[in-house]
Formats: structure tokens, sequence, C-alpha cells
């Protein structure tokens, strides 16, 4: 054996050895080590859960029955008669309205996207995974859907369904189910290319086995940002489609509905009329800043 | 050739041999892979291109040739990675992957591989326990079972278990992240190790740490090595014999003190006088070779290497080269006309010598 590079250093002679000083933290851990230590995600996520308690709660707290009508308390101002937020055209409580309104909204905004984010998280798994024309059939059938603008997919999909709830959410699922599933399958691809995978498949394992263990983790990270930030957009798309008419049916309450029936008030008792878009605009910006506190929480270098 | 001895008392001891101790541990016969590419019409790139060796038991087979010479793409052909377009792998006499034959988790199950990119080849998601325990863990063995090899290797490779079991790859060094690596690639007991670039993407004192690890591990396992490197002073240093590519083909193959002391081939002396010195009055200031190798969805005809060597002559163009056979262990062949007297090169033999 040559001696050139005879150099017999028994191990742990560096400090490559000496531990490192940090604590152990896994990823979740580094996680929500960061979301406790950023004080503006913090605060909305306890607005974000406070209008979700207060939506499961509306039957608890909620002053009023939210059906009940009254013909000579219509459209009345704040405060009128122990209406704290005034009354609506049919002279419902609109405090009580806007608790149960966001039972249904919130719904409308959750459900699609969590539903999507399963579909169209396998399918882009799949897609990622498989690659080649498996991959091509199902990313080309997603730019299908991607070409039209959501809004007006949201549209036609629900006008072709019919109305309600379930069927808008139904349009809801279908409309965000492409980009999950783009998002999903450029996570499987980037991780696919890595040559841990390539280890995997070289101790014997199963492409179940290997995207069970392997992929799924590293996917998980970017679709669930992803999805916190489709949350806000589903509840704006699904009040629009109650404002067309096409979402939930009155006289269910749900704040797009709302909106849409109070415009013609508007007049007459502007702040009121206003109501139902100030609660969408504040909990669609809560929701967008919780998902961008976690985006930046959960972009750990790893 | 003490190291072939020292394989020779060992190997009896492991339960799994079938081929006895003079059947090679793996053969690869003319193994071939093109990469096709894409609106060229149906031309390809020539990775490897008929690759024919034998890797004895107990030994370490150096591999050495430039970037982009299909040293990785062959590593690979030898785990069955990637599926070979023609030509077989035999591994102790039974041929992978066809009737008859073992299956290619049969294969896997006695063959591991460590990748260059130590960073890349670990889960980031996952503790580095849990990506040793992985292998054991999928070939069957009880999730317990398999955190205790875990626990074991990493111990064995010199890293205390319960300190560095829980972490994760991005709080590790490069070199601690290696160890890792190799720990993961023998947590299933193997009898064979491909090293792809183990040591290339290291700093140069954890570097020689991990070889000698390396070399110690397969003395305490009777492991067999093939070793990848673009790094000759690295080759010469753990191999027992080293075979030379160049352009997807084998073109000389010896063992270690033939191919460094009396390098045959006119490539083989070009990478050997490429070294840098560590004598100040004998450095060079005239590349030993120049160019760029050729593009490998085109390789020259005849000799691939006609195009930078020195001595081509009008055959070299035209004939390929043969290699010859490596039937005994220590043979010394390699692929050029000037050593064959038949050849019509006009340096025919003479260059033998």
């Amino acid at each position: 054996m040559p001696d050139t590079l005879a150099i017999d250093e028994p191990l742990g002679s560096f400090d490559e050895q000496a531990a490192p000083a940090t604590r152990v933290r896994g990823y979740w851990q580094s996680v929500f080590y960061r979301l406790r230590h950023d004080p503006v995600t913090l605060f909305f996520a306890a607005m974000v859960l406070s209008i979700v308690l207060a939506a499961i709660c509306a039957p608890l707290i909620a002053p009023f029955d939210p059906y009940r009508e009254s013909i000579v308390g219509r459209l009345k101002p704040f405060g009128w008669r122990d209406h704290a937020l005034g009354t609506d055209e049919l002279g419902r409580d609109m405090l009580t309205r806007l608790l149960y309104g966001g039972r249904v909204s919130l719904l409308m905004g959750v459900v699609p996207v969590v539903v999507a984010s399963l579909i169209g998280g396998m399918l882009g798994v799949l897609a990622g995974f498989v690659g080649g024309r498996v991959n091509t059939a199902i990313m080309r059938t997603m730019d299908v859907f991607y070409a039209f603008p959501s809004v007006l997919l949201a549209v036609a999909i629900a006008g072709a369904m019919g109305g309600g709830m379930v069927n808008g959410m139904l349009a809801l699922t279908l409309v965000f189910i492409p980009p999950m599933c783009r998002v999903a399958e450029t996570a499987t691809t980037q991780v696919r290319a890595l040559d841990f995978i390539e280890a995997a498949r070289a101790s014997g394992a199963g492409a179940l086995t290997i995207i069970r263990y392997h992929v799924l983790g590293n996917v998980l990270g970017p679709v669930f940002i992803y999805a916190s930030s489709l949350v806000s957009v589903s509840i704006l798309l699904a009040s629009g489609l109650s404002f067309l008419g096409l979402g939930v049916r009155p006289p269910l309450p749900d704040w797009g509905l709302m909106l849409s029936t109070l415009r013609q008030s508007i007049y007459v008792v502007p702040l009121v009329c206003a109501l139902p878009g100030v609660a969408i605009f504040i909990t669609s910006i809560c929701c967008n800043l919780v998902s961008d506190g976690l985006r930046a929480a959960m972009d750990v270098r790893m | 050739m003490t190291s072939a001895q020292t394989a020779l008392d060992l190997r009896f001891l492991d339960s799994r041999d079938r081929g006895g101790p003079t059947q090679p541990l793996l053969i690869a016969r003319a193994l071939r892979k093109h990469f096709p590419v894409k609106r060229s019409g149906g031309r390809a790139v020539q990775a490897v291109d008929g690759i024919s060796f034998a890797v004895h038991k107990g030994e370490t087979l150096g591999i050495v040739g430039e970037s982009g010479c299909g040293k990785s793409t062959l590593a690979r052909l030898l785990l069955h990675l990637i599926a070979p377009d023609a030509g077989e792998l035999v591994f102790d006499g039974d041929a992978v992957a066809v009737p008859g034959g073992i299956a290619v988790g049969a294969l896997r199950r006695q063959v591991q591989m460590v990748f260059q990119d130590s960073h890349a080849s670990l889960n980031p998601r996952m503790p580095i326990r849990d990506s040793v325990a992985f292998g054991p863990f999928v070939q069957g063995k009880p999730r317990e079972a398999a955190r205790g090899i875990a626990r074991d290797m990493l111990g064995k490779v010199g890293l205390d278990p319960e300190l560095f079991g829980p972490r994760y790859p991005h709080e590790l060094s490069g070199g601690q992240k290696q160890r890792v690596n190799i720990a993961r690639a023998l947590a299933t007991d193997p009898r064979m190790v491909i090293l792809d670039e183990p040591v290339s993407a290291l700093d140069k004192s954890v570097e020689a740490q991990v070889l000698n690890l390396l070399r110690s591990l397969k003395r305490q396992f009777n492991l067999t090595y093939v070793f990848i490197s673009h790094d000759l002073s690295v080759v010469r240093y753990i191999s027992d014999r080293v075979l030379v590519m160049y352009l997807g083909r084998v073109v000389e193959l010896g063992t270690v003190d033939a191919i460094f002391e009396r390098p045959q081939h006119p490539y083989t002396r070009a990478l050997l006088a490429s070294r840098p010195s560590m004598d100040p009055t004998r450095r060079i200031d005239e590349p030993p070779i120049v160019g760029d190798p050729p593009n490998p969805i085109d390789p020259p005809a005849g000799c691939r290497f006609h195009t930078r060597c020195p001595f081509a002559e009008p055959v070299c163009a035209s004939k390929d080269p043969p290699l010859g056979e490596s039937g005994v262990a220590d043979s010394h062949i390699a692929a050029c006309h000037m050593l064959d007297p038949r050849s019509g090169h006009s340096r025919a033999g003479a260059a033998a010598a």
C-alpha cells in the first residue's frame, strides 16, 4: 500500500466530533418556536381563532333568533332597541345574523380547501413521483382548468349544478384542485430528484413506502402553506357565489348573501349595509396574515 | 497482495457465500447504457458503452476517470437503480434480474451505495437515526430491531447514537453526514458497497478520516468495495485494483501498483502526469493532456482517445482496440493498439515494455 496518504489518525481526533451546541429540535418544533416569537402572527391567529369560536358558539352568544323578522324594525341603525349593530331589510338582528353567517362562510372557506388539498395533493404527488406520461396526463388536465379565471370557473360550475351550499362547496373544491395539484407536483418533483430517494430505492423500498416515509413529509409543508392562503380566497369566492345567488339560499344567513340583499338599502343605513363586507374583509385579511406568518415560520432551511 | 490474502481468510465466514473464494462477487458483462437525447433524431449519450469487469471478493476496486466519463452511471447500473440497455450483471454466480437468476431486490439486500452529496442523500425531515434504520425496516426488521441496528451502526462510524441519533441532517457537518450515509449503507449488512465519490465533497482533513473509517469498516465487516473517484491519490490509497474509464469504456485495468507504477495506456499516463508534483523543480507548465473529452453523444470512431492521444495513427481512428480478458485477479490489461503487436500501429509492441 503506498504511503502517500498514510494518515492513521484515531477516530475522533478532530473537532468535527465535538457536540453541536444547540438543542436538538425537530422541524415542527422549530416551526412552533419561530411562531411563538412572532407577535404579529400570534395576534392575527388569535383573531382568526376568536372569529371561529364566535361562529361556532353563535347559538349561545347571539342575542336574538336569526330568523325573527319585524316589520316595524326594518333597516334600523346601530343601537336601536338592543340591536347593537342594527337590523336588516326584514328587521332581523344584524349581530345575530353576522354570527350565524360566519358559520356558513367559514365552512365554505375551509371545507373546499381541505378537500381540494387532499385530492389535489394526492394527484400532484402521483404526477410528480411517477413522472412521464402520468405526469403529462394529470398536469395537462389541470392546465385546462387553469385556462379559466377561477371566479368564472366557480360561477360556471355552480351555475351548471344549480345553487345551494353543497353545490357551491363542490364548485369551489373543483376550482382549488388544480393549484393544489401543481404545488404538490412541484414539491414532489424537487424531492424525487434528490439522492435520498435513490438511497431508499437502493435499500429495496417500494414506491409506496418511499412516498409514505420520504416524500409526504417534504411535500406537506408547501401544501399546507398554500392551503392556508387559499382559505381567504375561498371565503371571498363563496361570498361572491352567494352574492350572485349561486351559493347559499335565503333565508340562511351568509356574509355574501347578506351583502347582496342589503346593497339596495345602502343609502338608507350605509353602515349597517357595509357590515357583512367588513366581516369578510377582516376574516380574510386575518387568514392571509396568519398564512404569511406560517410561510415565514416554515421556511426553515433544512 | 496482502489485502487479497486477508480477504481469503475472511470470506469463508460469510454464510451467504455461494460461489466460493474464486468466484468474483460481481461480474459486469458488456454493460451498456445510452441516454436518448430528445429531438436529436435518435442520437444518445453513450454514458456506458460495453463495460466488462469483475470485482473479486474482499477487494477494493477503484474506478477513475474524468468528469462525464460515465462513472456515476456505471455505479447506478451496478445496483440496478437504472436498468442497463444491454449486458448482464452476475452477483456471486447468480445472474441478476433474468429468469433463473436472482431478483433486483435480492441484489439490493447485498449491495449498498454511498453517494457523493452527503446532504442530498439524507432526508431533511427525518432524524438521522430513522434514516439509518429505514433500510433494515424496509427489509423486514421490526421497528425496534431496526432502531437497535441504527444505534449500533452510528456507534460503529464514530457518532454517539444518543447525541447524534435524534438530530436532523442540517445540524451535522459534511463529514458527519457522510458518516451517517456510510452507517445507512452498512445497516442492511451488505456484502458489497459502491462508493460514488464518497469523499470528493469533503475537506481534506475530514476526507482522510472518512477514508480510514472506510478501511477499518471493510476489515470489520468483511466488505468488498467499488470506489469511484476522480482523485488519483485517494484511489491509490484505498484500492487494491484500479479501473480507468474514458468516455464510457474501460481503457485500463490492473492492480494499483501496476497502474500507478507501470501505466500502459496513453490516457492513464496522461492522467497520472496531470497530478501536481510535490517537488517544485519538477513542476510542469505544459498540461499533459489538452482539450476536453469529446462529446459522448458522438464519440469518436475507433479508439475513443485518439483525438487527444499524442501517439494516434490512422489505425486508431478506424479500429477499436480490444481490451483483453481479465481472467486472473491481478492481470493488467489496457485497450491500446500500441500494446497489440498485430494491430498495425508503428509503435506496436515497443510501448508495452
